[in-house]
């Protein structure tokens, strides 16, 4: 029985175990303090006073770090506290550049709504030097503006506890403090992994993904190009939140629509490549394991964890499977199978990918993911890029009807659209690996011990007559941890997936920014991978191999998985990359 | 070995004294401090690699302490305070006297790596107002027409 404490907030009692601090008791009461560093366990340091209580101590104390004690008595609104967190306010806008017209969060920023809710009346109530500092945006992913920083530290707990990476922190002290890279370094100079948690970790706009819309409505405009476009499995689960639906929402048959009134020349599916990364990767895995290669085979489809892997573990580079990502696949079969079948010149093609993810915009620019000097993928923008044009193209989203992806690349099985949560590829992988191992049907093709949102997750899986051991794991934190137990020989696996964002892409840092009121009562994480195992079990097929789309592919054009063409135009290789550049 | 390499096996042997200490990043960087100067880019990446911390860390440490400096500071630390009795007094034009003869800016070196110039707040000897110290040497009752003088007496 936990020790149960009791305590009093604006006169509501209520029970709570010991160690919950005050915020956390005061939301069990029902009652709201404001806060604005806050992020559910990942910052709870106290450092923006916004939720400051009145406990009769000497001062207001910040909630978020104040543990309940047995028989307190808490306000968190009186007219003292109401001032206090206006002030404060005022205060940190005194230091903001306050553009909220153009800033691209607007409207779902949590300093502008705090300043709504809390009556802010003048933005200039103290008028005093402003800091300016020039916008880094040389990273291909994300774009740093600190002109707009808060210095909450939302994006700095996220990259190094989570993450495990820390390319950021607070710089110099007093009213110089900025987050920065050491020595005044540009992210893309630092090991960044491009995953962009520390923008779906920041309140305000001084973090956001490198907009690349531009390039598709130009590519869009362009008689000469034929424009393809691919959503990834993870977009369907939470493209809709940017349009009021709730988290959760399944929007593929609408995503589909929109994609074709924004006048793409051909919709496909980033889940056909999902499911033809797992014929190449549930190959790749049977032949390491048959002929003696590198074990535990690793998953690649996660970019950040790729750079991950390449700067911090390059150790591991061998077990990195040589498997493309599924986008990419998609897009080197665009330019080759697709363009041959329908008489088109590949140069003329423009691949964009819809992705839930930074990273992705990272990989793509990779010299090495291309075919005779034309990229795999052009260009990719996130699941928010593709919201912003919906909207911007007066394309009412809720009222679309279904639409269906073209045919070629459009179909796919329940096992790709489960790549979007942590544990999907393994799943995925496994269904496929057990039949080709055994010849046999494998019935029950849920693999439950591979599914849920903790950080490592480990099953025994039973194939034929030989037990495998898989792991799973999200965060590159966690994936660091994983790792580690691997090269002692704590651990021992055939096959590891590894996500760079924790639950998986439907987390990913392109996804819709979900603010920290939100995360405190609701797992993104569970909520999103919701759509897509309901997805995943209303699909008449359920495993990759199944596809006839992939069946049709292998018999016209790639012979079969780990074929010569397989290898040339769907398997890459990876490189050591340095910690810091020289 | 050369003076520096011996610098870095010190250094190393610092951080491994340290290393499973928790908070060991402030004393190695105050050892780091003492022995380079300064900590400059690579001792704290050392520093960094060696206690498995980030650069980050390092560097906002290093940035956020005025005990530390990025850059080697001059043999000559020369301190002029801006406390309120000196401010008083005209501490400022022994300051801004200071900078023109150096021909260095408060808060950085001299390009012949002699003379650091920076600006304090009191130093607690506000009877000798306006202050200022060169290293161990107080210098009170300052008045911008003896500055040459005194910073000759550190060029010989």
């Amino acid at each position: 029985m936990e020790n149960m404490i009791t305590l009093t907030i604006d006169g509501v009692s209520v029970e709570v175990p010991a160690g919950t601090t005050v915020l956390e008791a005061a939301r069990k009461a029902g009652i709201h303090i404001p806060t604005l560093c806050y992020l559910k366990d990942i910052n709870e340091i106290g450092a923006c006073r916004m939720c400051v209580v009145d406990t009769g101590a000497r001062a207001l104390q910040a909630s978020c770090v104040l543990p309940a004690t047995n028989g307190m008595v808490v306000k968190t609104n009186t007219p003292k506290i109401r001032q206090y967190r206006k002030t404060l306010l005022e205060l940190v806008l005194s230091a903001h550049d306050k553009k909220c017209l153009s800033c691209v969060r607007s409207t779902n920023c949590e300093l502008q709504r705090l300043c709504r809710e809390l009556g802010v009346e003048d933005g200039d109530a103290f008028k005093g030097v402003q800091n300016e500092y020039a916008i880094d945006d040389v990273s291909p992913s994300i774009v740093r503006d600190n002109n707009k920083c808060i210095l909450c530290r939302r994006c700095v707990a996220v990259c190094s506890k989570v993450q495990g990476i820390g390319v950021i922190g607070p710089v110099m002290r007093g009213f110089k403090t900025a987050i920065e890279s050491p020595w005044g370094l540009k992210l893309n100079d630092m090991a960044c992994i491009n995953c962009g948690q520390c923008i779906t970790a920041c309140p305000v706009g001084a973090l956001h993904e490198k907009d690349d819309t531009a390039k598709v409505w130009a590519a869009l405009a362009d008689p000469d190009k034929h424009v393809v476009v691919q959503p990834a499995p993870a977009v369907r689960a939470a493209l809709g939140e940017e349009f009021g639906l709730p988290m959760g929402t399944s929007v593929t048959g609408k995503m589909a629509s929109a994609l074709k009134r924004l006048g793409f020349d051909k919709v496909f599916d980033t889940d056909f490549g999902a499911d033809l990364t797992i014929m190449e990767e549930a190959n790749e895995l049977v032949e390491r394991i048959a002929n003696g290669g590198v074990l535990p085979m690793i998953t690649s489809c996660s970019p950040g964890w790729i750079k991950f892997c390449e700067t911090y573990y390059p150790d591991f580079i061998p077990n990195l499977s040589s498997c493309k990502s599924p986008h990419e696949m998609t897009g080197a079969m665009v330019k080759t199978y697709y363009a041959e079948k329908m008489g088109i010149d590949p140069a003329k093609i423009v691949v964009v990918s819809v992705m839930p993810c930074t990273a992705k915009k990272f990989e793509a620019a990779r010299p090495e993911l291309g075919h005779n000097g034309l990229a795999d993928v052009d260009v990719v923008i996130t699941t928010r890029e593709l919201a912003r044009m919906i909207r911007e193209a007066g394309i009412n989203f809720n009222a679309l009807p279904d639409g269906d992806f073209d045919s070629l690349m459009g179909e796919s099985t329940g096992a790709a659209v489960i790549f979007g949560a942590t544990g999907g590829v393994m799943e995925a992988a496994l269904r496929t690996a057990y039949e080709t191992l055994t010849k046999t049907t494998l019935e029950k093709v849920d693999f439950h011990a591979v599914r849920g949102v903790q950080g490592i997750k480990e099953a025994t899986v039973r194939i034929g007559d030989t037990d495998v051991n898989v792991a799973v794991c999200s965060s590159t934190g966690m994936a660091a941890k994983l790792l580690d137990s691997v090269r002692s020989g704590e651990k021992n696996y055939a096959f590891i997936e590894v996500m760079a964002c924790p639950g998986g892409c439907v987390n990913g840092g392109g996804q819709p920014i979900v603010d920290a009121d939100t995360r405190a009562v609701v797992d993104v994480r569970v909520e999103r991978a919701k759509a897509l195992y309901g997805e995943d079990l209303e699909k008449p097929l359920r495993k990759s191999h199944e596809n006839a789309e992939i069946k049709a592919i292998y018999r016209d054009f790639l012979d079969k998985p780990g074929s010569h063409l397989a290898h040339e135009l769907l398997h890459t290789h990876y490189e050591k990359r340095p910690l810091y550049k020289d | 070995m050369s003076e520096m390499d011996q610098k870095y096996a010190e250094l190393r042997q610092i951080i491994e004294a340290h290393k499973d200490w928790p908070g060991a990043l402030m004393p190695v960087l105050q050892a780091a401090q003492e022995l380079f100067g300064c900590v400059p880019e690579d001792v704290q990446k050392i520093i960094a690699e060696g206690l498995g911390v980030t650069l980050s860390e390092v560097y906002g440490v290093a940035t956020f302490y005025a005990q530390f400096s990025l850059r080697p500071k001059g043999k000559y630390i020369i301190s002029v305070c801006l406390g309120t009795a000196c401010y008083v007094k005209g501490s400022q034009s022994v300051l801004d006297k200071l900078s023109e003869e150096l021909k260095c800016s408060v808060g950085s070196t001299t390009d012949d790596g002699l003379f650091t110039l920076q600006a304090t707040r009191c130093l607690g000897a506000c009877g000798l107002a306006p202050v200022m110290t060169i290293n161990q040497d107080v210098y009170g009752r300052m008045t911008p027409d003896q500055v040459p003088g005194i910073l000759a007496k550190y060029r010989e």
